[in-house]
């Protein structure tokens, strides 16, 4: 009976120490979190301004002749800011209809061999380290083209987009009622007008979430860009030369001493994009759900 | 009776669209498999010169990398090594945390406003994006390490694997709590109703049962590990040798790409092709593994 | 003497769930010991929440409240440890719920494992074969003892269930709808079973099945709405209960 008293009180510690084990660890992990925002937001707002968002990056040139003086180094990130929209635009109206297509395909023909392998492939492709994807681009579209372009960049980021948005509208095909299809089809639509008319509208909150999630996700990726879209200090609008991209832009200035101080003002901008992208989707997500 | 002609042609017409919609569908589901194949045709065509120039398996084993104009000799090891080591290691310091918070979100405050809480800062965690982590880990970690005193320069795979562990527990720790939520309540209660304790029954019960399913989870996360390319890159110290402790420097087959791909022609081009051959499939082999047990476990 | 106090006694027993909404209230009765107390009521009338009280349950979820007292051998148990009152306090639940990852052998002394106990392997072995005898399931499964629980058949499953609970040689079980999720000719087994087993050990058990509690309960107790409208011998309240609501009950004409 003591030997139990003493076994109760270890057993009952240990539920305890377990139960406080879980409390800190969790609330450890919100550390970085804050101190990675905590960093980037106070050494980014010194940089931050109305001039940063629409001027150029400036030459190593200029920025090392501004150092020397003393001044803050000017310019800022438009042709970054520029060349992500371009390219993020052009590789989103490919992918959002492909990818809605295909996952239109996957919840229609989930059980057939061919979708299941597809379905696979997809996920093969989005467990693909981004550096992969950059590394393919240049040898399907920078070398026959002979040059870095934005339309590789946009390449990269399309392949990226891909199976994200796949999966999603897939995801949300599949939590549809059955019922709106029967009952779309006992109005006597057909297949095809069921799923444009009825199905793909009821499921445009689900898509749309996947969408924004998937530009998200890619925005802020370096890696495939590095070896196709190169980088540029001018605010360009060519699609067939070498464009600038915000991350691109923090790797540059990581890498180019005079310009080091530029990054925290790009990161902030960059960390708030995907963020705000982020929070927005997840917050209609659960709206629409 | 034109009425009736009028009917049957737009039936047919109809079941006509249904198709040319089906042929539609079926296209843009063949833009995946075209994309895969093509990935590992390209890969492998332009990785044979490096194949056939040094043997597949002593390019795997061989530790040189040597881009001096006629004496080019490559070899994967010295970036395998460092791609297993951060990974591994990683997952190593990830483990402590992401079993506590999928606990927490899964199982001791499961459905609370807490849980939620943590589980945006998981979210946020994971759309950080990885050059940012990568600037954080250079500025503050390893300024931290080196203060430290655990190794002089401050980068090395010990620093990139301690961002990369940061970096995958929002991974691991949402999907294991997906799982660990499902344990069955009832299986639960019927534990407690034999005297055990809340740690004895997620040690003997939710464990066990969710098993498969976290499992599955961290080998997902490994496959994001090996493959993350600017994190590693900006905090492993870019060295071609075969790292000689968990402190050295290195480079994982990411990062080696990431740091010599723009500028590299001819032979070492094909070599570095052919590392990223091999990346893609370990993470090919790695993600499809993960997702298959996922898929067994989601059904059990 | 102990034999003459009750085993479990409810004193002004209150459940409630939030601080509005009370699930039981004030119920107050005694359970005579080696005996099947019956507890009916139409759903949601509190008998579930009043049997969980007895296992502690409800201090796995944080926002139900018991007041009152309920007292184990003369012990107040809401004063107790949980771990320690389940040891004494067995429960068997609706659906049965063997351990997905454990054999039927593991399954029996999980009661065991579960609170580190450690056990020689003969003294395992005994308990093992005695509990499993003791719900007449030993000779059908004594040839697959390291085959997992969740093969066996719903109602072997549910004596399972019942033998693991058993095998912590508890003073009281608690059954809770143990035959709803079975078909008529596992629910017999098990009625049977409960009768056999009623010498070692007082079992109460809430039933939705109003021929279960007469087969089986020596007593029984009615609840409406949280309250304990009656309580008293079965035959007794089967022949002419004392209130009007029992008595619409136990004719059909309430839910």
């Amino acid at each position: 009976m003591l030997l139990n008293g003493i076994k109760k009180k270890s057993r009952l510690l240990s539920d305890r120490m377990c139960f406080i084990w879980v409390c800190i660890f969790s609330a450890l992990t919100a550390v970085p979190l804050l101190a990675i925002l905590g960093e980037v937001f106070v050494r980014g707002c010194t940089q931050f301004s109305w001039d940063f968002i629409t001027d150029p990056t400036p030459t190593a040139l200029k920025a090392m002749m501004a150092m020397r003086a003393g001044e803050a180094i000017p310019g800022g990130i438009a042709n970054g800011i520029v060349g992500s929209l371009i390219m993020l635009g052009m590789a989103a109206v490919v992918a959002v209809p492909v990818g809605i297509l295909c996952g239109v395909y996957l919840a229609e023909n989930g059980k057939t061999r061919f979708a299941v392998i597809v379905s696979y492939l997809s996920d093969l492709l989005q467990g693909t380290p981004s550096v992969i994807i950059g590394m393919i681009t240049y040898v399907w579209v920078v070398v026959p083209m002979r040059g870095y372009s934005a339309i590789a960049g946009s390449v990269a980021l399309f392949i990226m987009m891909l199976p994200l948005i796949i999966r999603s509208t897939e995801e949300t095909m599949k939590i549809l009622p059955s019922s709106l299809k029967e009952a779309g089809l006992a109005l006597g639509g057909n297949n095809a007008r069921v799923m444009l008319k009825v199905q793909l509208p009821a499921a445009f909150g689900g898509i749309f979430t996947g969408v924004l999630l998937a530009v998200s996700r890619v925005v802020g990726e370096t890696a495939p860009l590095i070896f196709t879209a190169l980088g540029c200090s001018m605010v360009r609008w060519d699609i067939d030369k070498p464009i600038a991209a915000v991350p691109l832009l923090i790797w540059e200035f990581f890498n180019d001493p005079n310009l080091q101080e530029l990054i925290w003002g790009a990161s902030l901008f960059l960390l708030m994009f995907v963020l705000c992208l982020n929070i927005t989707a997840k917050y209609l997500a659960k709206k629409w759900k | 009776m034109p009425l009736l002609t009028m009917a049957w042609q737009l039936t047919k017409l109809m079941t006509m669209n249904d198709k040319i919609f089906k042929a539609i569908l079926f296209v843009a589901a063949l833009v995946i498999p075209l994309i895969c194949g093509g990935v590992i045709y390209s890969l492998t065509i332009d990785a044979s010169d490096a194949f056939n120039r040094f043997g597949f398996f002593e390019f795997l084993t061989s530790s040189d990398w040597d881009y001096t104009i006629d004496n080019e000799r490559y070899g994967a090891l010295p970036f395998i090594a460092g791609t297993l080591l951060t990974t591994l290691l990683a997952l190593l310091f990830c483990i402590p945390f992401s079993l506590p918070v999928s606990l927490f979100i899964g199982e001791y405050f499961k459905g609370r406003k807490i849980a939620e809480l943590l589980g945006v800062v998981i979210d946020l965690l994971a759309g950080i994006p990885s050059i940012i982590y990568g600037l954080w880990g250079f500025y503050t970690l390893r300024p931290l390490i080196v203060a430290l005193d655990i190794s002089p320069q401050g980068s090395g795979i010990l620093t990139a694997a301690l961002v990369l562990a940061i970096m995958i527990v929002p991974y691991a720790a949402s999907l294991s709590a997906e799982f660990i939520k499902m344990v069955p309540n009832e299986i639960k209660e019927s534990a407690y109703s034999l005297g055990a304790t809340r740690a004895e029954v997620i040690r003997d019960i939710v464990f066990p049962v969710a098993g498969s399913g976290i499992f599955s989870s961290y080998i997902l996360a490994i496959g994001r590990a090996l493959g993350e390319t600017m994190t590693v890159t900006m905090l492993i110290g870019n060295t071609n040798q075969l790292p000689q402790s968990l402190t050295a420097t290195g480079n994982t087959m990411a990062s080696i790409i990431a740091n010599q791909f723009g500028e590299a022609d001819g032979l070492r081009f094909s070599a570095l092709i052919a590392i990223g051959l091999l990346l893609f499939l370990i993470t090919a082999i790695i993600n499809v593994i993960g997702k298959f047990l996922i898929k067994r476990a989601r059904i059990m | 003497m102990e034999t003459e106090k009750p085993i479990i006694e409810f004193k002004d027993v209150c459940v409630s769930y939030t601080r509005n909404t009370m699930a039981v209230k004030n119920v107050s009765a005694a359970v005579e010991r080696n005996s099947i107390t019956a507890i009916m009521g139409p759903s949601g009338c509190g008998k579930s929440t009043l049997l969980r009280a007895v296992n502690l349950m409800h201090s796995l979820y944080p926002n139900i409240k018991v007041d009152g007292e309920i007292l184990l051998n003369g012990q107040n148990i809401l004063a107790m440890e949980p771990i320690e009152v389940r040891r004494r306090v067995g429960m068997v639940f609706q659906r049965p719920t063997p351990f997905p990852t454990m054999s039927i052998y593991e399954n029996v002394l999980a009661g065991f494992s579960l609170n580190g106990i450690r056990l020689p392997r003969s003294e395992k072995e005994e308990i093992v074969e005695q509990a499993l005898r003791s719900v007449a399931l030993w000779d059908e499964v004594k040839d697959v003892l390291n085959k997992k629980g969740t093969f066996l058949s719903g109602g072997q499953q549910q004596r399972l269930c019942i033998a693991r609970a058993l095998a912590l040689k508890p003073d009281v079980l608690l059954l809770d709808e143990p035959t709803s999720a079975l078909d008529p000719i596992a629910t017999n087994h098990i009625e049977e079973l409960l009768l056999q087993l009623k010498n070692d050990v007082t079992m109460l058990i809430v039933t939705h099945n109003m021929g279960q509690a007469m087969r089986i309960s020596q007593r029984s107790m009615f609840m409406y709405l949280g309250e304990l409208v009656e309580y008293g011998d079965t035959a007794q309240m089967f022949a002419a209960a004392k209130d009007e609501r029992t008595k619409a009950y136990l004719t059909g004409k309430m839910g």
